[in-house]
Parts: C-alpha cells; structure tokens; sequence
C-alpha cells in the first residue's frame, strides 16, 4: 500500500537477500545438525576419522539416497511411491534369473535397470493413466512386485554372480572412494540441477503446489508425473545393481523396509510431505545426518534397531521443534 | 416494521485483527427479529470475518455481542449453534456423503433411552420439517451428493428449523442457482420471516437485496459505514457508502473496427454439458457470454481450452481445422483460458509471482530447459508493470496478494504467452472495483491491440458495457445471439437467458 | 435390492462366496464350517485391526504404527507372564489393551496438537516402537515355553464350536457397528472425513475426533498385541513386521476410499476375509504359500481400480434438463 504514492511503481525483484534467507533455511539448520553429530562422533571414538572407516560408512546410506533423490521429486510433485524398496526386490531377481541363463555383467546391469522402469511404468499407468491415488496404488505395487520374487524363489537364494559384477558394490573409483559413493555424488549433483535449474523441475514445483491451476497453466501433469514414477523407478533399479552387487546375492526379502526409510530420508530433508516444497540439498543432508547417526552408533557397538529409534525420534521432533517453538513464541505474546 | 422492537442480536464495537491486517474496527450490527437485514460491501469489506465472529470461529479482539439482550461469548462453533445462531454458506458446507436427515441433526440428533442415534425418530422429523418447508420431494434418507445445490440450501434451511435457530446467517446462498431456484429460496426466506427469525443476508445483487431484505448495513474496510431501513435509501446512496465516493459505471470500452475472423466454432457438443455450439470471433472484437449460473458457459470455454473432451463439433483457428486435446495445446495454438475459480484453477498460491508468470513460457525464458532466473524477472516485470500489479516483490508468494492482483497475476501469465485469442471466465467476480476498473481498461486495450477476447460474465452493466456482440446460452444451448448497440435492452438479455417469453 | 446391489460390500461377499466356491471344486472339502471358521480364526486379528485403520483412514489420516504398536504390547505382556506367571490372563489383556491405547494417544496427540501430517507421526513411531520392544527385551525372543499355560489358552478354549479369538472379534465387530451407526463419535468420524469444515460448523472438533481414532486404532493393536503372541506363542522384534501395509490392504480392499469419510464396518470385515481366504485357499489347492503376497497385491490394484471406475460418475448433467423440457 505504500507503494501507491509513489510515481513509478517499480516492484523490486526480491526483498530480503538470497544469502539472509539461504541462512535460515531448512538445510542451513540441518548442516548444523551434521556438524554437531559429526565432532560428537569424533570424539567419542577414534576409530570414526579414519578415511577408511568413513568410507565404509558411506556403503549403509549411498544406495537409499539414490532412491531418496527421485523419492523427493515425486513427493514434492505430490505423489509417493511406496513400492522402491519391492521394485528392488523384483529387479534383483530378474537379475539372478538372467544369471541363471548365463547374462554377462553388462546383460544383468541392463535388465536390473530395464525392471526398474518397467515397475515405474506400471505405477504411473496406474497413477497418471487411471487416475488412481499413489499411496494405494503403490502399497500394491508394493506387494505385487515382492510378491513375484517370492514366487521366483520361494524361500531360495540366488547367488554366484560374476566376479566383474562385483564392481558396483564393492569398488573403488580413487583411493578411498567407492564407485557407489561416487555415483551418489553423481545422481545428487543431477537431481540438484534437474529440480532447481530446469523447466522440468518448476512444473515439478507448480505440480506439488496445485495441480489443477498447473494444468490449466498449460503443463502436461500427467506426463510430468508418469516420468516421476519413471524416475523412481529407474533408481530404483540402479539401487537394486547396486545392493545386489555388494550382497553378491539376492533373496526376496532383499531392502525390506526400505521405502519407509527412503521417506524418512525425505521428509527429514525438509521436503513437505503435503508436496510443493523441498530441497535437494537438504534431502543429501539428511542422508548425511542420518548414515553419521547409524555409523557413530555402529562404532559404540549399539545395535542396528536402536539406531532406528533415533532416527524415528529424529523425524519427528526435527519437524516438531519448529512447531513447538513458534507455538510457545505465540503464546508468550 | 418499527424500529422500537428489540434486536435479536446485537453486535456492538467487534474489532478483529490478523497479523498485518485489520479486519474489523468496531463494527456495530444488529438483526431484528422478523426481519431481513442485508450486509452489503465490497469483498475485503469485512464480510466473512463478521460471519466467522458471529458463528464462533474467530474471537474478536474486543466487542461485545447480545443476544436477547444478554452479553454471550460465542467460544466456539457449538457456542453459537446453542445461542440460536446458524449459517447457510456460499456453496451450502454440509456433508455429501450422508444422509439428508443426519445433515439436519448432526450434532444433535434424537437419541434412546440407551443414549444411541434414533435413526427411526431421526427421519421422521427430518421428514416433517422437510415438508414444513415445502420439500416434501427430498427423502430423509437420500445422501446429500444426490441432491442438487438448491435441494441442499433446503437440507441448510430445514438443519436451521431443527435447532430453533433464532439468527440464520445466509452468506450468498443465491450464488449458485437458477433464476427459479432463487425465486423459491426468496418465498422460503419469507416464511422463515413470518416465524419471527432474524435473518442476515449477504449478496452482491441489488435486485436481490430489495427482492427480500428489510434493512441494510453496510461495511467499508472493515468499519461500519452505514445502516438503516432500505426503503429510505437509494441504491446510488447504499453504492457510495460502499465505494466511498460516487461512482458511475463507465465502461472503458474503445470502439475497434473487427479484423479478419480468428476463431470459428461449429457443431461443438458434449454428452451431457453443452449442445451444438457454434459461433465465430474475430481479431479486436469482444464476444460477451451471457446466461444464468449453470447454462454451460465455462464448461464449452474449458472444452476449447482442452480441459474436457467434446463429443462432436470442429474448432477452426485462422481458417484451419485445429484439435486441441490438452490446455497445452490450446496454449500452443494461442488460445488461452483465465478460469473463474482463480485460487483452485487460475494462481499456483504457494508459489512467486514471477514463477507464476512465466509458468505458461517457460520455453520463452529458459535455454534448453533450464532455468535463467534474469530473464524470467524481465519477463514477469514487464507484464506485471503493465497490468497495474500492486506488490511489495516479484518473489512475493501469491497467495499473499489481494484476489483483484492475483487475478492480474493470472492474466500476466497468459499475456506473457503472445495469445491470439483470451478467454476471460467471470473475470471480475469477487475483486474489489479498483482491479475492476483495471482489468475493464485492460480487457478494451488488448482488443484493440488485435487480441480476440471471449469474455463469459453473469454480471449484466459488464457484458454490456464491454462486448461488441453477445451470445446467450441457456441449459447448454445458445438460445441467441445479439449485436451490442444502442437499441439493446437488458431486459432482452435476461429474458432470454431465463427463457421467459417462449412457449414452454 | 437394487440399492442392495450397489453396494461394494455385497459384491466383496460374493466375490469371497464364489472363491470359496472355486476352491471346492479344485479341493473338495474345503468349503466345510470347520474349513471357514479355520479361516475366520486366520482373519480375526487382520479384522480387529481393520477396523481401528477404518477409524483412521475415516478422518482421513493413516496409521503406519498399528504392526509395532502390536509387537511392542504383545512383548509386554508377554515380559509380564514370563516374569510374573501368576498375574491373571484377563489382567495382562487390560495391560496390553492400554499400552495400545498410550501409544495411539501418543501418535495422536503429536498430530492434533502440533498438525504434523499422520502419515509423517507414525512412520516415525513405527521405528521407533518397535525398537523399543529390541530395548526392553535385551534383543532376546520370548519363546513357546515361557509362557503359562493359560496365556495360551485365553485364544484357544472353544466356545459353541468357535475359539475365543473368533468371539473377541464378533464382540468387537458388534461394538464397532453400534459405535460407527449409533453413537455421535462414530458419526463424526464420518463428518470429519466427508467434509471437515462443515465438521467444525456442525460443532465438532475435528483435532479430538483425529485423536480419538488414533487412540481407538492404538487400543484395538495393543489388544491384538495380546491375541497374536498367545496365538503364536513367540514374542519377538519380529512379530507382525510389515503387518501395517496388509491391514491397510484389507481396507482397501473392503472400499475403504483413502481420502477419508466412505467405509462400513461390514467392508473393514469383507477386506479381511477376502485376504484370509486366499491364504487359506492357496496350500488347499496346491499353490505355493509364496504366490499370497503378490495375489494379495494384485487384489489391492484391482480394488483400487474398480473404486477409481465408481468414483468418476455423477457428473453435473446441464443438458438433461433441456432434453426433458423438448
């Protein structure tokens, strides 16, 4: 209003600064997090600096960021794909099927990725071409694609994969740094561009925030999201090469849990689960918070299942504590 | 009708503030029993504040409201239903998926002995009341989503028989029906009169205003700017208190000769929307689209946009068969839509207005598909500038903007795309008369720029004072077509948009 | 009847009437009382918690922690009779009952009061309360020969034909239809989930009517906490892990619609029974026991698809009117 007096009415690009907002932001408040765990860590154990031990650290989160990553998008765009950790499952088995008819490392790599879009397809038919609600579609999915791997192998194994499969899961590419490590630098750096700095990513945005007014902006919802379960898939997929490559096995129960620990990953990530919201960033440093907190728990010999106590009170007190505060500033006023 | 009697409600020095915004500054309202009292202002007034006040969802921040003369503080929502007061909403808030008798008494329904739900007592009285109100045809058991928007207003109505409502609150309950549907809700507010109720009503519409209420109040930026019988008021009288200044209509429409024909529709029909369609657009003109609220109007616009699918018909652009299957494509081929739902269809709230603007040409600002934030503001202020936008920032979400300046936002979006043809869905409903005036300025300016505008309006001195020739539909048919010129009487509009005057 | 016939729940019925159907024919003797009351005791504990989902998934929200909730109160319970094998069994059921109810308060608490979305709450208490059970256990198993023998029987002692655990789910079903059809709370669920706004209007508050479903589905879990470690005898980190997506599955599946407000207890029931009798028709007619998971799916997508088909009718009819009058 007290811009009407004035003659030329010039609205300002921006008000605040980007470095003032980027200060205060959800990824700010999260690097300090993983800081703080991060000297904790150091100094309660001596073994948690050595570049080897870290390295290994890596190994237990590297493969669920890669799914967190595409698992970001399709919640900011307002969908959800429960079926990753299942899609895994699948395309860990059609691998070891293709072993069994003699696939070399390029074929299993090839038809891992191919099931994983397959899967994605199969959600976003349903999803985008159905017109169906994604979190039930995908419980399905869920049960359906695990489901077919418990048919394949019962309560069997498959295993006895080629010594140069090995490579994706338990390679270095220089020195310290693993060739999963690598690629999750890799994938974080191309979903950071894909969702920030694209056309794609800004319908992704305009999606999550109202995808009726984005369609009749004139974007293609549906075909925004079917390539989001399609993407999802295909990490999926890369992840399930991945794993099954450093597990040198698959069985059907293989990454059970998963998919509740890629949205955990997600929502911790400062992404809204209500969609329309979120960060790349802040999605990889959850990830990173989240593997400091089981490798530093891991070197004080704490079990597997209490580190999954902290990072479920982690999930929600980190998005409570704002609420909480605001409400207590409110009420003092 | 004197005014010795004693109000029902009395609402005395209610202020309300939200952060940043002063809603209410001690307003005074009072309702008498028996009586209509309409509340008249422009949107942003204070209307729906007052409502959410007076029915227990907001507290205000000082005032007092009496009730039969004693003081009561509306705590809630059941606060207020147990003091007598009731509210029928804008598109009538009740509960699709139950039945017509347990939307009347939900939260108060008969009960046994045994403190259960009397189903059986339940639909008996729902059945009386119903028929009390002459809608014996809705069965008490019928769900809500079956009925049709009048038949619900009668659910609204008879849920406020239920509970002895003393005060019902009507906030624009005539928004979305016919012509005869607000004719039976009017005899319906007249016997709720004769029971002694006192009613507020909220509308826009003058002839509904001296159709059924008694007394008048009138809001202005959140204050009390006037109140008083209706019968000793002019409508000019009641149109200055609201603007704070006189104003008469003047429509800033230029006089454009129409180029070469840009649009031509035929045959355009749909299963069950619209029938048969068919008209033609040229460059500069303004077609207006006149009929009631439900004639088909939006649904034929938002089917040349490609949001629904026709059945049969042809669209041709610039003498070419053109098939549009997505509003992608419609905005491909230059057509584009302002819809008239402008929060769910038009603006991504959530979002900047820059990003808005250029959400629709983001092909034009970007370098192969990625993003150049520069070029994007270029963009957005160079259209913004010129539609009259009023903000503190271009990163300013929309959803923080007045509806008039969103409304500008959505249009800026368009106009960034280059368009051959604009259509304009009610593109003035619901903003205040500065944004009006704009947008009125705007609308004459593109056309004769060369832009071909369909403009579907409701709103009568809008259709006439901006188009150059009007189609009228009615129940999904064109009913006529007219030239805009001196001989046109409104009352030609009207008629045929209500299909008075023909053999039934 | 022919309102009877549209009815999703009617056809769910026919549907688990004809599968039975289909199995006697391949496997004679499979559709016998005995045979389906054996099914009926497979999906009682899969019904209970159906229908504290269907509370849920009423108001629409979810509740991802109803599996842990179960294995964190069943491994109490099952601490308490190891430890203390003379604490009566109906005591132990109170015990397990409301810890549920604690643990459902405490989902719903953090989403009334501080309106963090539901699904976000339980997915982190899911974790969490079930690494609690690996806590207060010490990582060990409780197993067979720990427990009192009445412990066990308080599933197993037969009454008119039918065990105990199939009576406790009549009794809840009974309760469940006089709660959701004649009580208020029970309605507002339905008010809630159909139009929330409305809700506030008509007086509810719908923050303590969200609650009060967490604290219903929290209860019912703890209870059946009790009913699976005494009807499986083991007490483990382990037991009912990933349960929560099959009862939402069962909810699905009964029509359950996930955006809130449109479900019956009969289909919460027909869910479950639809997902028992495959599993228990699948060994009969010689089917691996691994084909139930991706059938069990295949039954979630198809539910989904039939219920996305009825939902996109009932659009407005402009011209209708117009054809009546010419």
């Amino acid at each position: 209003m007290s811009l009407q007096s004035t003659e030329t009415r010039r609205i300002p690009d921006r008000l605040g600064t980007p470095l003032k907002s980027a200060i205060f932001s959800w990824p700010s408040l999260l690097i300090v997090v993983a800081v703080v765990l991060f000297v904790v860590n150091s100094l309660a154990s001596p073994y948690f600096l050595s570049p080897w031990s870290l390295s290994d650290a890596t190994f237990n989160f590297t493969e669920k960021v890669l799914i967190a990553l595409a698992m970001a998008l399709l919640i900011i765009a307002g969908e959800i794909d429960l079926s990753v950790a299942s899609i895994i499952a699948l395309a860990s088995t059609m691998m070891g099927l293709a072993l069994q008819y003699g696939a070399n490392t390029p074929e299993l790599v090839l038809i891992g990725i191919v099931t994983g879009l397959v899967c994605g397809a199969f959600n976003g038919f349903l999803v985008t071409g159905l017109g169906l609600p994604s979190i039930v579609v995908t419980i399905g999915t869920m049960s359906f694609f695990r489901g077919i791997s418990y048919i394949v192998l019962g309560d069997e194994a498959f295993k006895g994969y080629p010594a140069s499969f090995s490579y994706f899961g338990q390679g270095y590419v220089f020195w310290v740094f693993s060739f999963e490590f690598a690629l999750f630098v890799v994938c974080s750096l191309i979903y950071y561009v894909l969702l920030h700095r694209t056309n794609f990513g800004r319908q992704v945005f305009a999606i999550g925030n109202n995808d009726v007014a984005a369609r009749f902006s004139g974007i293609r919802v549906e075909r925004v999201k079917f390539i989001l379960f399609l993407l999802t898939g295909l990490m999926s997929g890369i992840a399930s090469v991945l794993l099954t490559s450093r597990l040198d096995s698959t069985r059907p129960s293989i990454a059970v849990g998963w998919e509740l620990e890629a949205v955990t990953m997600v929502v911790l990530g400062g992404v809204s689960i209500l969609g329309g919201a979120g960060t790349i960033q802040g999605v990889v440093i959850a990830a990173l918070i989240m593997g400091l907190v089981t490798f530093g728990l891991g070197l004080l010999n704490v079990p597997g299942i209490v580190m999954s106590i902290v990072i479920g009170a982690l999930l929600i007190f980190v998005i409570a504590l704002p609420i909480l505060f605001r409400k207590f500033r409110n009420r003092r006023r | 009708m004197t005014s010795q009697k004693e109000p029902k409600i009395e609402l005395s020095g209610i202020s309300k503030s939200f952060p940043g915004v002063r809603a209410l500054h001690k307003v005074a309202l009072r309702l008498y029993p028996g009586e209509v009292t309409a509340l008249i202002g422009e949107n942003g007034a204070g209307k729906s504040t007052l409502v959410k006040t007076m029915t227990g969802i907001y507290q205000p921040d000082e005032g007092e409201i009496r009730v039969s003369g004693k003081p009561v503080v509306l705590s809630s929502p059941h606060a207020a239903f147990q003091a007598g007061i009731t509210a029928i909403h804008q598109e009538t808030v009740l509960f699709d998926e139950l039945s017509a008798a347990e939307n009347i008494f939900l939260g108060h329904t008969p009960r046994t002995a045994l403190k259960l739900i009397d189903w059986r007592a339940m639909n008996a009285r729902a059945k009386s009341l119903l028929s009390e109100i002459g809608a014996a045809h809705i069965a008490p058991e019928t769900k809500l989503k079956e009925l049709s928007i009048a038949n619900k207003h009668l659910v609204a109505v008879a849920r406020a028989l239920s509970v002895n409502a003393e005060v019902v609150i009507m906030d624009e309950p005539t928004a979305a029906l016919s012509y005869k549907e607000i004719q039976d809700l009017f005899e319906l507010m007249d016997l709720l009169k004769r029971q002694g109720k006192a009613i507020l009503f909220i509308s826009h519409k003058f002839d509904e205003i001296y159709r059924i209420a008694d007394r008048y109040t009138v809001f202005r930026d959140g204050e009390m700017v006037g109140e008083g019988l209706l019968k000793d008021t002019s409508q000019q009288e009641i149109v200055r208190m609201m603007v704070g200044r006189a104003v008469d209509q003047v429509f800033p429409k230029k006089q454009v000769t129409p180029g070469p024909e840009v649009l031509k529709v035929v045959g355009y029909s749909h299963p069950t929307e619209f029938d048969d369609i068919g008209f033609s657009l040229r460059k500069g003109e303004i077609l207006g689209f006149y009929g009631l609220v439900g004639a088909g109007r939006s649904e034929v616009m938002q089917s040349l946009f490609g949001i629904t699918k026709p059945s049969k018909g042809a669209v041709r652009i610039d003498n070419e068969v053109a098939v549009i299957r997505s509003p992608a494509e419609a905005v491909e081929k230059g057509i584009v839509y302002v819809p008239e739902d402008r929060g769910k269809q038009g603006a991504v709230t959530g979002m900047p207005i820059f990003q808005n603007v250029t959400l629709a040409s983001l092909n034009k600002t970007s370098k192969h598909g990625f993003l150049r934030l520069a070029e994007e503001f270029k963009l957005a202020r160079e259209f913004t500038e010129r539609l009259d936008l009023r903000a503190a920032s271009l990163d300013q979400h929309v959803g923080n903007l007045s509806g008039g300046n969103q409304q500008k936002v959505v249009i800026a979006k368009w106009l960034a795309t280059k368009p051959r043809v604009i259509i304009l869905d009610e593109p003035t409903k619901g903003i205040d008369i500065g944004s009006k005036a704009a947008v009125h300025e705007f609308m004459s300016e593109l056309a004769s720029q060369g832009l071909a505008v369909i403009m579907v309006s409701s709103e009568l001195p809008e259709i006439m004072g901006m188009s150059d020739r009007i189609v009228v539909m009615r129940e999904g048919r064109i009913v006529t077509e007219f030239e805009n010129n001196a001989d046109l009487k409104p009352e030609a509009l009207v008629r045929a948009a209500a299909g008075i005057g023909e053999a039934a | 009847m022919s309102q009877f016939l549209k009815l999703r729940e009617f056809w769910l019925a026919v549907l688990i009437a004809a599968l039975v159907f289909a199995t006697n024919m391949r496997a004679p003797g499979f559709a016998t009382p005995e045979r389906f009351a054996g099914i009926v005791e497979d999906s009682s504990i899969l019904m209970i918690l159906a229908l504290g989902q269907m509370v849920v998934i009423l108001t629409r929200s979810i509740d991802l922690s109803v599996a842990s909730n179960l294995a964190l109160s069943g491994m109490i319970v099952a601490l308490i009779n190891k430890a203390a094998p003379g604490i009566p069994v109906p005591a132990l059921m109170l015990i397990a009952t409301s810890f549920g109810l604690l643990l459902g308060a405490l989902n719903g608490l953090f989403i009334w009061r501080l309106g963090i979305p539901a699904i976000v709450v339980t997915l982190g208490s899911l974790t969490i309360y079930r690494g609690v059970i690996f806590l207060i256990a010490g990582g060990q198993w409780v197993n067979a020969d720990a427990f009192s023998s009445s412990f066990v029987a308080y599933t197993r002692i037969e009454f008119l034909g039918l065990s105990l655990l199939v009576w406790y789910a009549v009794v809840i079903v009974i309760a469940f239809l006089i709660l959701m059809s004649r009580t208020s709370l029970g309605r507002s669920f339905y008010a809630v989930g159909v139009n929330p706004t409305a809700a506030v209007y008509a007086g509810i508050d719908v923050g303590r009517t969200t609650f009060y479903a967490f604290c219903l589905s929290g209860l019912l879990s703890g209870f059946c906490g009790y009913l699976w470690v005494s009807r499986y005898v083991i007490g483990s980190v382990e037991v009912a892990r990933g349960y929560e997506l099959t009862v939402v599955a069962a909810c699905v599946i009964g029509g359950i619609s996930i955006s809130g407000g449109v479900g019956t207890v009969a289909g919460a029931v027909l869910g479950a029974l639809f997902l028992g009798v495959i599993n228990g028709a699948l060994p009969v007619i010689n089917i691996s026991p691994f084909w139930q998971m991706a059938i069990s799916g295949a039954a979630i997508i198809l539910a989904v698809v039939l219920n996305g088909r009825g939902a996109k009718r009932g659009q407005r009819l402009i011209l209708k009117n117009a054809e009546a009058a010419a």
